[in-house]
């Protein structure tokens, strides 16, 4: 048992996380008498981190490299209006027009990059200026009416729709319960996998009741997604975006040479430097995948909207950082992973929406959103001493 | 016994680490006025010994008693330790670059009138600090404009201002020069006749015989022996024999049968301008390695050998390169590291932490970085291979740790060079350039390090070995170039080589 408590206190960061989201989700259940984690509400607030989401994977990157981009809000509400009036205004079909967007943003990472890594500007005033340009960006293109309604029935579908249900079972979505018993299945597989190989080259794996506890709550936790999500109309095409997304790059952070070139810069750039990483190319790389995800981002939340607004991305880049923060990154970089940071924009996003179940107003909202960003941080600085300590 | 005049007695000192005994009832005790210095392998104890006694560990934090001027002291703190006059200066500076030297020296504890700093009086306070320590340089200049040597000077400068006492140095010598090591020594004699005790903490044991009053041996975490060295002369081999507990009859180890091949690199007429300094830091230079030898180069701190070195590999700092640069005969543009591991060259630097390695990520991580293509099944990294390939290089050059899964920060200087070493035999070079591969490393790894260099020059491997530490030069090279202020003033074969002639050359 000592074993245990020993390899939990050194470990409690990773957990931390889940364990403060499972706080939170219980306290709002409570606050909201049950509404919070009524199945409409999760449906709900899954489409609402949805954009956050992706954002803060791409922030995560961006993080761990020592650098930050504080356009991503306004970027992605100007390019949801440019999608939205391509589609209104000049008729091109949505998967062309979505297209065009995501080659736009890429166009955008590539300047940014070129001006932090090339030119030397520092991201932080290279994204400010975006984020100031792209403000007014956003606001010269929907001056003319305000709000540029969408009317495309596939490009709505991408924030509101869900996939084919292929009937039910006991009332219960079909394709939503295949595809949880398939996860939960694959996720057992893989846990197991993985916890050999690591026994097999005699690295540290953790306490045998921990490692099932880890997979008991998981699928636990999954069969009570998948059940509620089934309840409704089961998986929507934002959790669909949102998990790919965050699979491509955990395995790009996780298995690839760019992965690892992107964890030893933010180690140490000069030491990356003289490893034969092009410090360069890494960061134009890792910001245009920022201002790609950026783009989709932008594009999921028109969908949802159905709308494109002069408001639209307001102070997503905030929730985005906050969440890249809250999920484990390091503001001196060279540390931070992409399913953290979901959890961390999860964490934002419950935030958000039971205070708003529960009929907070935003001055309130905004102070206890600061002070959980606060405390999140606190507890990382706390628990990383004690374990450089151990 | 009792009449000796000690100004601080450690009494019976332990110190434990969550698993690791660090000290285990050290007694250490220091005389009034003396240079003391204290020796000891990596992870002996000396630095930790010393964090105590400067308050870093606090006071219940550890065990026994620390008594200063025959009262016991209770440091919480180091404002504590030092209010009671002991000061320590770290390998690592602690001086700003941007500020003055004059603001730099009284960083901290600002001469005030009233509310306000009086720069007046903290020029003139300076300027006398400098004179102190012998340095003839205006107090209006910036740290960052003065040589390693000057800082280490200006950071004693700084303790002598707080009225020290008793002024620990831990390795002040890593980063000098031997001309700037002789300064130092200078100043401290003088400290030594105005009456300020000094704890040395070094690893070069000649610098150790020539000023140190008493010797004290740490090993494992316990005091092995105290040599007063104003009675007889001591000799290296005596202390390295209490260091490690065993003799070691040759620090270098021997290589039998050398072969060396034909020329495999060669610079001829290479120059290199600094944009950043606006001059030529390199002039002229005729250079060559053969297959298989290892070519030493020697001169003093500032003598351009870094700068040459990373001018070759890759050209980071992008200076203005005329000559040409030839790799078995075929002349080459190294334009990036990239190319330049290519072309199976590869450079250790001489700032492991610095720029050499990623010290959050683990050994596996800085082991592979150098060369991931190696490692590549399509997209992704074949992780299995990884691990093995880890571990062979682990073994090869024996880093003692736990895992490949531990963190390089948590390695002690020793074995983080050791890192530094396989990940740069991880990209299977043909040229290996080792800029000053021994610093601040203990005596064992040292020679572990000399062995594995010897096994690849066996291998065929060509060695470049940048050192300041002629003994290391003489007993390693097969040739040895000395460079001084961006030139080659010498080239010796190894067996008429004598540190005087090196020395002759590269104050040439």
């Amino acid at each position: 048992m000592n074993k245990s408590s020993k390899f939990f206190r050194r470990n409690i960061r990773d957990y931390g996380m889940f364990i403060a989201l499972a706080v939170i989700f219980i306290l709002f259940t409570s606050l909201t008498g049950g509404t919070f984690i009524s199945p409409n509400n999760i449906s709900n607030l899954i489409n609402q981190t949805g954009y956050i989401a992706v954002l803060a994977a791409g922030m995560t990157l961006v993080i761990i490299i020592r650098h930050i981009d504080l356009s991503v809000g306004f970027l992605s509400g100007f390019l949801g209006a440019v999608v939205a009036i391509l589609m209104t205004n000049y008729n091109i079909p949505a998967i062309p027009a979505i297209i065009i967007i995501l080659a736009f943003g890429g166009v955008i990472g590539l300047i940014f990059g070129f001006l932090v890594a090339k030119v030397g500007i520092p991201s932080f005033v290279v994204t400010l200026a975006g984020m100031i340009s792209f403000h007014g960006l956003l606001l010269f293109a929907t001056q003319a009416g305000g709000t540029i309604n969408i009317t495309d029935h596939f490009f709505n579908e991408i924030g509101n729709g869900f996939i084919p249900s292929f009937g039910r079972i006991a009332g219960l979505t079909t394709s939503t319960l295949m595809i949880g018993l398939i996860g939960i299945l694959l996720f057992i597989y893989f846990q197991i996998k993985e916890r050999n190989i690591k026994k097999q080259y005699n690295f540290e794996v953790s306490p045998i009741a921990f490692f099932f506890a880890k997979l008991v709550f998981v699928s636990a936790m999954i069969t009570a997604l998948i059940l509620v999500l089934a309840v409704n109309s089961g998986i929507s095409w934002t959790l669909v975006i949102v998990v790919a997304v965050i699979f491509v790059f955990s395995t790009v952070l996780n298995k690839t040479a760019l992965g690892r070139h992107i964890y030893g810069i933010g180690g140490n750039p000069e030491a990356a430097e003289l490893s034969g990483i092009s410090v360069v190319k890494v960061t134009i790389y890792v910001f245009v995948i920022m201002e790609v995800l950026t783009a989709l981002a932008g594009i999921l939340f028109a969908s949802r909207m159905q709308s494109a607004s002069p408001t639209g991305g307001t102070g997503f880049e905030l929730l985005a950082i906050a969440g890249a923060f809250i999920g484990g990154c390091s503001a001196s970089g060279g540390v931070g992973t992409v399913t953290g940071s979901l959890i961390g924009a999860l964490v934002m996003a419950s935030l958000t929406n039971g205070m708003d179940l529960m009929g907070l107003g935003s001055s309130v909202q905004y102070m206890i959103q600061g002070l959980i960003l606060v405390l999140a941080v606190v507890f990382d600085i706390m628990t990383r001493k004690s374990r450089l300590n151990s | 016994m009792g009449n000796i005049d000690y100004i601080l007695e450690m009494d019976n000192i332990g110190k434990e680490f969550p698993g690791v005994k660090a000290l285990d009832g050290v007694n250490f005790k220091v005389k009034r006025g003396e240079i003391h210095c204290l020796v000891g392998e990596n992870g002996a104890g000396k630095s930790t010994l010393m964090k105590i006694l400067s308050g870093v560990y606090p006071a219940g934090t550890f065990s026994g008693k620390i008594i200063l001027n025959s009262s016991e002291q209770h440091f919480n703190n180091v404002s504590d330790s030092e209010r009671a006059g002991i000061a320590i200066i770290y390998q690592e500076l602690a001086l700003i670059p941007e500020l003055t030297i004059y603001e730099n020296v009284f960083f901290g504890h600002e001469l005030k009138k009233g509310q306000f700093i009086d720069w007046n009086e903290t020029i003139v306070q300076a300027k006398e600090m400098l004179k102190r320590i012998r340095v003839n340089i205006n107090p209006e200049t910036k740290i960052k404009d003065v040589g390693v040597g000057v800082q280490q000077l200006v950071e004693i400068g700084k303790s002598l201002s707080k009225k020290v006492k008793i002024l620990i140095l831990d390795e002040p010598t890593a980063a000098l020069s031997e001309v700037d090591c002789d300064n130092l020594f200078q100043i401290l004699r003088d400290l030594k006749e105005q009456g300020v005790t000094c704890i040395m903490i070094s690893h070069k044991l000649r610098e150790v015989i020539s000023i140190a009053d008493t010797i004290t041996v740490l090993r494992d975490g316990k005091t092995i022996i105290s040599i007063d060295a104003t009675e007889r002369k001591v000799g290296e081999g005596e202390i390295i024999k209490h260091m490690v507990g065993r003799e070691i009859e040759d620090i270098y180890p021997k290589r039998k049968d050398i072969k060396v091949g034909d020329v495999c690199f060669e610079l001829k007429n290479w120059t290199a301008f600094d944009p950043s300094k606006g001059r030529k830091i390199l002039h002229n230079i005729d250079f060559y390695v053969r297959q298989g030898e290892i070519v030493g180069i020697a001169g003093l701190m500032g003598a351009g050998r870094t700068e040459m070195a990373l001018s070759i590999f890759g050209n980071t700092k992008h200076y203005d390169i005329q000559g040409a640069l030839y790799v078995n005969g075929a002349k080459k543009f190294l334009n990036s590291p990239k190319k330049a591991i290519e072309e199976k060259i590869a450079y250790v630097t001489e700032d492991r932490k610095g720029n050499g390695l990623v010290l959050i990520q683990d050994i596996k991580f800085n082991t592979t970085l150098a060369n991931l293509k190696r490692l590549l099944k399509g997209f992704f990294i074949n992780q299995h291979e990884e691990v093995n390939l880890a571990k062979k290089f682990f073994k090869e050059v024996g880093i003692k740790a736990h895992s490949i899964e531990q963190s390089v920060g948590t390695l002690s200087g020793g074995n983080q060079q050791k890192v530094s070493l396989a990940k740069w035999l991880f990209s299977a070079p043909k040229l290996l350039i080792l800029d000053e591969p021994t610093r601040g490393i203990d005596v064992g790894a040292k020679f572990e390090i000399y062995t594995v260099m010897n096994e690849l020059v066996k291998r065929g491997v060509s060695i470049i070995m940048i050192s300041s530490e002629l003994p290391e030069i003489l007993g390693m090279s097969d040739r040895i170039f000395v460079m001084a202020d961006g030139t080659i003033t010498g080239i010796l074969d190894a067996k008429d080589a004598t540190e005087e002639k090196i020395m002759e050359m590269a104050t040439a």
